[in-house]
């Protein structure tokens, strides 16, 4: 499967199984939404289980965080991650809340889908990540696969969870991996082994990280699409780097990530999304926390500037195999 | 030479500050009885009339008049009665524990128990309120809700039903039909609509009703909730409290200078009404109607209700510095509780006598409430809940990093 089968593919499994599972979000009806993600569970699972929404994304979020509370397990779409900033509110002040506020006389158990990451030439409002925003915020869980496979387990897992998630899709991997070698052609999923998916239920552990590419020298810690641009970037450099792909970006597998730090003793911290305050930020200190006595050099960031995400300049801006190439080799030589 | 004068920003103004009148024409009241009931099935564009009129039955002398009277038994209202003193006195004495410092913080709901009390009384167990932090009334209407334990949320203290996490008045119930209370304004009033769409997902009988300030409309989930609750013919009752006032704000500054809010929803394609919220048997009605229009699944409906803020806003907050200070007297929809008491009087069914016997016992059971919520402690004695359980309820299982803080606290 591609990644759009296989999440469509843990929809359908989860609306099979639950039938408090609903889906909507802007387009995702009839229509099967704009990237495909829904396609055919309209069909299948009737209107009042799979249905079109106006386009507001704070209503969409709104009504699931009411879905929820009377005991449905909405599973929404917001049609891009830099279309989810009008449902902040309703995210932060309340889905991530409600929980705790109420000491768990209700709760918010809902997945919040959205497309994210740029290599798309999406420009400004296309191609953001914004998983630092999420992160910062407790009671939320942020999760972001890299493949097929897990995009269809963590995507059950995160329907299955009672604690509302935000389900970061790199869309850049939706028809295939991507190592950031924008002038190759694109390999589909169904030449590679991650596009392996079963068609029934099974789940990925949430707050589970994996090695994506085992290794001695240094350690990446990277999720999305940057799992395979590290891949690609190591080989490339000729460094033994050991990429783990986070998988679930925050609350997080920290013992996964110390376990190889400690192996290896250097750490290069690499997301698409822009560097102040982003997640590299957290994820450093933890590093630097839990790695101190370990560690041979200082820990590197590679992650998009400080800039929106520009049109023109697209592989300038994105963190490319030959950024994070050149931060591998920084590491070891310090 | 300019063909047009320069253009001036408008910027609405309440005819009353403090030092004069207000003037109250600006309500446009019907008389009682004069404002017509359509069927519950009636078309959404063919309430626009009664959006711009105002639904009352109790006249200037207590008398019931005109369609939209029920006719409850007297029973009925002496509850109503009983509930609405219950409300007042309450916050009567919140107010002055809040003074004593017994409490950080408090909020009454002086001359709005009607819409609350009233309302509460025509939903069914099972269906769901999305209240803001001024429907005390939706608990104290009910028997199944002790005093005791609201205190003990204002206290915040060791029996507080939710663990000392929220601002005293942010209620959860549950069971009472009365979801958590948020601080962010409006919020709710879409997650009434998401409710109720799940009742009609699940072909359930179960309807929401959605509450909202005048000023809280001009919130974004206002207009959302009105769409959404359009589109997918939504089993809910949005409900807009038309105090007049937003803190300082007049309700003018919040879209309703030569309009009303009950036409927002007409515009939106929801049958809306208009009603006197001092008025317990019209609040009342108006939510059978509402409520029954909901239940038959012939959609929404939004009801503006008129009354006056006769409080200040919050503790923290001083109505002088912005508005005349005899503005309630001079409301013209009075006073809710002097006028369901009139009325009971006028068809012999309550006196003098046991308004002011009731008042003493409900009063003196407020004070008991109290004094058994201070003996599980206060914010005060520090006898609060527990510090560990700050970290619990985040998530459903605490995650790593939430033990190891809890553990670096020294829990």
């Amino acid at each position: 499967m591609t990644m759009i089968q296989a999440l469509r593919s843990a929809m359908d499994v989860m609306l099979e199984r639950d039938p408090n599972v609903v889906v909507f979000g802007e387009d995702v009806g009839y229509f099967g939404g704009v990237f495909r993600c829904t396609e055919g569970l309209q069909a299948k699972y009737g209107r009042s289980r799979v249905f079109d929404a106006p386009i507001s994304e704070s209503g969409i979020v709104g009504t699931a965080v009411g879905m929820g509370a009377y005991g449905l397990r909405p599973v929404v779409e917001i049609q891009f991650a830099d279309y989810v900033y009008p449902a902040f509110d309703q995210i932060v002040s309340e889905a991530a809340r409600l929980r705790y506020r109420s000491a768990g006389d209700f709760t918010a158990p809902l997945t919040i889908r959205m497309p994210c990451g740029g290599g798309i030439y999406g420009g400004q409002t296309h191609s953001q990540s914004p998983e630092a925003v999420f992160t910062h915020v407790c009671g939320l869980r942020t999760v972001m696969p890299s493949n097929p496979y897990d995009a269809k387990g963590l995507l059950i897992a995160a329907i299955e969870c009672d604690d509302p998630v935000i389900f970061l899709e790199p869309k850049r991997l939706y028809n295939g991996p991507f190592d950031g070698h924008h002038d190759k052609p694109v390999v589909p999923w169904s030449k590679h082994p991650m596009g392996e998916v079963p068609e029934g239920y099974y789940s990925v552990p949430l707050t589970s990280a994996a090695v994506f590419r085992p290794g001695q020298e240094v350690t990446v810690l990277a999720y999305g699409t940057m799992v395979w641009v590290s891949a690609a970037a190591a080989a490339e450099a000729g460094v033994d780097a050991e990429v783990i792909d986070l998988r679930s970006i925050w609350p997080l597998d920290l013992d996964t990530i110390v376990s190889s730090v400690k192996k290896t003793r250097r750490c290069v911290v690499v997301h698409e999304a822009t560097r102040t305050s982003g997640f590299g930020a957290e994820l450093v200190a933890l590093v630097q926390e839990h790695c101190f006595y370990h560690l041979e050099a200082p820990i590197e960031r590679v992650t998009g500037w400080d800039t929106p995400y520009p049109h023109a300049q697209e592989w300038a801006y994105f963190p490319g195999p030959a950024r994070v190439g050149a931060a591998l080799k920084r590491v070891m030589e310090a | 030479m300019a063909q047009y004068p320069p253009l001036r920003l408008h910027v609405p103004e309440p005819t009353g500050r403090p030092g004069c009148a207000t003037d109250f024409s600006y309500l446009h009241l019907s008389p009682a009885g004069a404002t017509r009931r359509p069927d519950v099935d009636v078309l959404p564009v063919d309430t626009q009339d009664l959006a711009y009129q105002l639904i009352r039955v109790l006249d200037e002398d207590g008398t019931a008049k005109g369609p939209w009277d029920p006719k409850l038994a007297p029973d009925f209202l002496r509850r109503g009665l009983k509930a609405m003193m219950k409300t007042r006195a309450f916050d009567a004495r919140m107010l002055i524990a809040q003074r004593q410092k017994k409490l950080s913080f408090y909020m009454q709901c002086l001359g709005e128990e009607a819409i609350a009390v009233a309302h509460g009384m025509a939903l069914e167990q099972g269906d769901m309120n999305f209240p803001t932090y001024r429907q005390q009334g939706l608990l104290l209407c009910r028997d199944d809700i002790s005093m005791v334990e609201l205190i003990c949320q204002l206290l915040s203290n060791e029996k507080d039903p939710i663990q000392g996490r929220q601002l005293p008045v942010m209620y959860s119930y549950k069971r009472a039909g009365f979801f958590s209370i948020s601080g962010n304004l409006a919020t709710q009033y879409i997650q009434a609509v998401g409710w109720a769409m799940a009742s009609a997902i699940k072909g359930d009988t179960k309807i929401a009703s959605a509450w909202i300030g005048d000023g809280s409309t001009a919130e974004s989930d206002f207009s959302t909730a009105l769409t959404f609750a359009h589109v997918y013919r939504v089993p809910v009752i949005l409900n807009v409290v038309n105090n007049q006032w937003a803190i300082s704000t007049f309700q003018a500054i919040a879209g309703g200078e030569h309009t009303t809010f009950a036409a927002r929803g007409v515009g939106s394609g929801i049958a809306s009404l208009r009603v006197d919220g001092n008025d317990f048997i019209a609040v009342h009605a108006a939510s059978l109607w509402a409520a029954e229009r909901a239940r038959r699944g012939l959609g929404p409906t939004l009801i503006e209700w008129v009354t006056y803020r006769a409080g200040a806003h919050s503790t923290s907050d001083d109505p002088s510095k912005y508005r005349p200070a005899d503005d309630w007297e001079r409301f013209p929809l009075g006073d809710p509780i002097n006028r369901l008491a009139a009325h009971l009087m006028a068809i012999g069914h309550w006196s003098a006598e046991e308004h002011e016997a009731t008042q003493k016992a409900l009063e003196a059971e407020v004070v008991a409430a109290q004094r058994e919520a201070e003996r599980y402690g206060s914010l005060l004695d520090g006898h609060i809940p527990s510090v560990a359980s700050m970290f619990e309820g985040v998530y459903k299982d605490m995650p790593e990093h939430l033990r190891q803080q809890r553990q670096q606290l020294g829990y």
